[in-house]
C-alpha cells in the first residue's frame, strides 16, 4: 500500500510541475514583463537593470526554481490591472466560491442519494421513470442555460430571489460568508441550485447503478433466505457497500464543483474566483490566471490523492492487487 | 478460396448486424425521434442560407425600426420575425438558424479532431504497449481528472493570451476547435487502446506479421476496422459534449465573438436583454441548444445500447 501511494504522490508533484511549467511560460513569455510594468519613458538602460535586479537574464532553470519557490508561498506578482497582489484577490474571492461549492454539492448529496435508492428499490414506479427520464434532461441542460431560465423564473417573473452578487456578507476577518444575513441566504438559493442540479443527476444515476448491482448479489440473496427484513437488507447492508464508490465520486466531484462553479458565477455575477478568472482571460492579465491555474490544478491532485489513498484504505480487496 | 470464404462469412455478419441494429432503430421511438429532430436540425443549418427569412449578417438589411420585436404572436409582434428580433432588427429565427450552423460545424470538427488524436494514440498505445504505453497512458489518467470543459477553457484561454487581440476574432473558431477537440480525446484513446489489445493477439494479426506487413499497415487496415463500433458510441455522445461545451465557452465570453455567432454566443448577447423584458432573444436560442443535444445525446444513448451485445 505504501509503494502504492508513494507511486500516485510523485505523480501528483509531476502533474504540478507540468502546470507550473505551463503558467511560468505564460508568464514569462506572454508579452514583456518589463513592459507591463514600467511607463514608456523608461530608458534603455533602466529596463535592462530592472531586468537585472528581477532576475530575468538568470539561467531558464533558476528562474523557474524562483517562480516555483514563489508560487508555493502563493505569490504570484501584481494583477496587471488591478495592481494588487494576486494571492490577496484570491483570497477574498475564495470564501464566496467555496461556499456556493460546498452548499451544492451538499444539496447534490442529499437530494441525490435518496433519489438513487428510491429509483434502485422501486425500479417499475412511475416516480422513477420520471427520476429518470428527467436525469436525462438535467445532463443535457448546460449550467447556463439552467441558470438564465432560473433567473427568468424567480428573478424576472415572480421576482421573488436576487439574481446576482451574494447579498449583504459577514467579515468574520479571515473569512467573509453570506450565511448569516437574510440577504445572503436568498442569493445563495439559484446559484446554489444551478450548479447542483448537474452533480444531483450524476449522483442519482450512480447510486441506482451501483445499489441495482449490489441487490443482486448472492448475499442479498442469503440475507433474504434467512428471512432478513426488506428494510434491513436494503439500508444497513446494501446501502454500506454502495456508498463506497459513491465516496469516490462525490469527493472527485468536488474538484469538478469548483471549476463547474467558474460557469455558475459568471451567470448571477457571483464575486468569486472563477468569476475573477473569467475576467483576467477577458483582459489578458496573466497573474491571475496562472494563479488560477495553479490553484485550481492544485485542488484536483490534492483531491484525487485524497480519494485513491481513500479508497484503499476503505476497500481491503484493494491492497493486495495494488501493492506491487 | 480462403479469402473468398472469410470475406463473405465478414460481409454476411456484419449484413446481420446491421439489420439488428435498424431492427432496433425502426422499432424505438426515441432513437427515430431523436435522430429526426437532429437531422432536421442539421439540414436547418445546412441550408441556412436559403431557407432564413432573413439574412442577419447582411447590414444593409437591417433597420433598427424592427428592434426588440417580440414573437409574432404577441402584441406589436410583427408577422415577418415569428420569433422577434434583437436590439439591431435581427430576425432571431434567422439568427438561430446562422447560429445553428455554427455550433453544429464546431461540434462536429472538433469531435472528428479529437477521435482522430484519440484512435492513433489508442491505437499506438494498444498494439506497440511498453513505455510508450505508459506515457500515453499516464497522460490520459491526469487529463480525466480534470473536467473536459475545464480544460478546453485553459487552452482557449491560454491561446487568447498569447494571441494578439487583433488575431482573436479571426482565429476564435479554430482555437474553440482546437480546444475542445484536445478536451475530448481520452475517451477515444482509453477504449480503442483496450479493445487493440484484446484483437492483437488475435491470429488475422499474427498471420499479418507472419507475412512480413509493417505494424502501421497492420493497425491502421486490419485492426482498426474491428474497434470502432464503440468509437462511433463515443463519438456521438461527445457530439452532444462538444456543442454544450463551445456554447458555454461563448457563453462565457472567451468563445465565439458577436461577428461569428453561435448559439452560446446568441445567448450571451441575449442575456443582457432579459431583465428588460426581451426574453425571446435569449431563450429560442437557448431551447434550440437544449433540443439539439437532447436530440443528440438521447440518439448516442440508444446507439450505445445498441451496439452492446451484453444488454442484448
Amino acid at each position: 500500500m505504501l509503494t502504492f501511494i508513494a507511486r500516485r504522490m510523485i505523480q501528483s508533484v509531476l502533474v504540478m510541475i507540468a502546470v507550473g511549467l505551463i503558467t511560468f511560460g505564460l508568464l514569462r513569455f506572454v508579452g514583456d514583463p518589463i513592459s507591463n510594468m514600467v511607463g514608456q519613458d523608461t530608458s534603455i538602460a533602466e529596463r535592462e537593470q530592472l531586468k537585472e535586479d528581477l532576475g530575468l537574464n538568470d539561467p531558464f532553470v533558476i528562474q523557474f526554481a524562483n517562480f516555483a519557490k514563489n508560487a508555493v508561498k502563493g505569490e504570484f506578482g501584481l494583477s496587471y490591472t488591478l495592481r494588487v497582489p494576486v494571492s490577496q484577490l484570491l483570497s477574498e474571492r475564495l470564501p464566496a466560491t467555496l461556499e456556493l461549492s460546498i452548499m451544492s454539492a451538499l444539496l447534490a448529496l442529499f437530494i441525490g442519494m435518496p433519489m438513487g435508492i428510491y429509483t434502485a428499490i422501486h425500479k417499475d414506479s412511475w416516480l422513477t421513470k420520471f427520476f429518470l427520464s428527467s436525469s436525462l434532461v438535467g445532463v443535457s441542460l448546460p449550467t447556463f442555460l439552467i441558470g438564465i431560465l432560473l433567473i427568468l423564473l424567480f428573478g424576472v417573473v415572480f421576482r421573488w430571489l436576487p439574481t446576482f452578487g451574494r447579498g449583504e456578507v459577514v467579515d468574520l476577518g479571515w473569512w467573509t460568508t453570506g450565511l448569516l444575513t437574510w440577504s445572503g441566504i436568498k442569493s445563495l438559493i439559484l446559484p446554489t441550485i444551478t450548479l447542483a442540479i448537474f452533480q444531483l443527476t450524476l449522483i442519482m444515476r450512480l447510486v441506482r447503478a451501483e445499489m441495482l448491482e449490489v441487490l443482486r448479489t448472492d448475499y442479498i440473496k442469503f440475507g433474504r433466505a434467512r428471512g432478513l427484513s426488506m428494510r434491513a437488507l436494503h439500508y444497513r447492508h446494501a446501502l454500506k457497500n454502495t456508498l463506497i464508490p459513491v465516496i469516490t465520486i462525490t469527493g472527485l466531484q468536488l474538484g469538478s464543483i469548483i471549476a463547474f462553479s467558474l460557469i455558475t458565477e459568471s451567470v448571477f455575477q457571483w464575486p468569486g474566483m472563477g468569476l475573477l478568472f473569467i475576467q483576467a482571460i477577458g483582459n489578458a492579465d496573466v497573474p491571475i490566471m496562472a494563479a488560477y491555474l495553479v490553484l485550481i490544478a492544485f485542488i484536483f491532485v490534492a483531491i484525487n490523492l485524497m480519494v485513491d489513498i481513500l479508497y484503499v484504505v476503505l476497500d481491503p480487496r484493494l491492497r493486495t492487487t495494488v501493492g506491487d | 478460396m480462403q479469402e473468398d470464404n472469410i470475406s463473405w462469412a465478414q460481409d454476411m455478419r456484419r449484413r446481420i448486424a446491421d439489420n439488428d441494429i435498424w431492427y432496433s432503430f425502426t422499432h424505438t421511438p426515441i432513437a427515430y425521434i431523436s435522430a429526426i429532430i437532429g437531422l432536421s436540425l442539421i439540414a436547418l443549418a445546412i441550408f441556412a442560407p436559403f431557407i432564413a427569412p432573413q439574412n442577419p449578417f447582411d447590414l444593409a438589411s437591417l433597420d433598427l425600426f424592427d428592434a426588440s420585436l417580440p414573437p409574432s404572436w404577441l402584441d406589436q409582434g410583427d408577422q415577418r420575425f415569428l420569433l422577434g428580433t434583437d436590439d439591431q432588427g435581427r430576425g432571431i429565427l434567422s439568427t438561430i438558424f446562422f447560429g445553428l450552423r455554427i455550433s453544429l460545424f464546431v461540434g462536429f470538427t472538433s469531435v472528428f479532431l479529437s477521435l482522430l488524436i484519440g484512435v492513433s494514440l489508442g491505437l499506438i498505445s494498444g498494439y506497440v504497449g511498453g513505455r510508450v504505453d505508459a506515457v500515453i497512458m499516464r497522460i490520459a489518467d491526469v487529463q480525466l481528472s480534470f473536467p473536459a470543459i475545464l480544460i478546453a477553457l485553459l487552452i482557449d484561454g491560454v491561446f487568447r493570451t498569447v494571441v494578439s487581440k487583433d488575431l482573436h476574432e479571426d482565429l476564435a473558431l479554430y482555437v474553440v476547435i482546437f480546444a475542445i477537440a484536445v478536451s475530448g480525446w481520452v475517451q477515444y484513446a482509453r477504449t480503442v487502446r483496450s479493445s487493440v489489445m484484446t484483437e492483437k493477439i488475435k491470429e488475422y494479426v499474427q498471420a499479418g506479421q507472419v507475412i512480413g506487413l509493417g505494424s502501421a499497415r497492420i493497425m491502421i487496415k486490419h485492426i482498426l476496422p474491428n474497434v470502432l463500433g464503440p468509437v462511433f458510441v463515443i463519438g456521438t455522445l461527445h457530439l452532444a459534449l462538444a456543442i454544450i461545451i463551445e456554447a458555454t465557452l461563448s457563453f462565457l465570453g472567451v468563445g465565439l465573438p458577436p461577428t461569428t455567432p453561435s448559439l452560446g454566443t446568441l445567448i450571451r448577447i441575449g442575456n443582457e436583454y432579459l431583465f428588460s423584458g426581451e426574453w425571446w432573444i435569449t431563450i429560442f436560442p437557448g431551447l434550440t441548444l437544449i433540443i439539439l443535444s437532447l436530440s443528440v445525446n438521447l440518439f448516442g444513448d440508444w446507439l450505445r445500447d445498441a451496439l452492446n451485445p451484453k444488454l442484448q
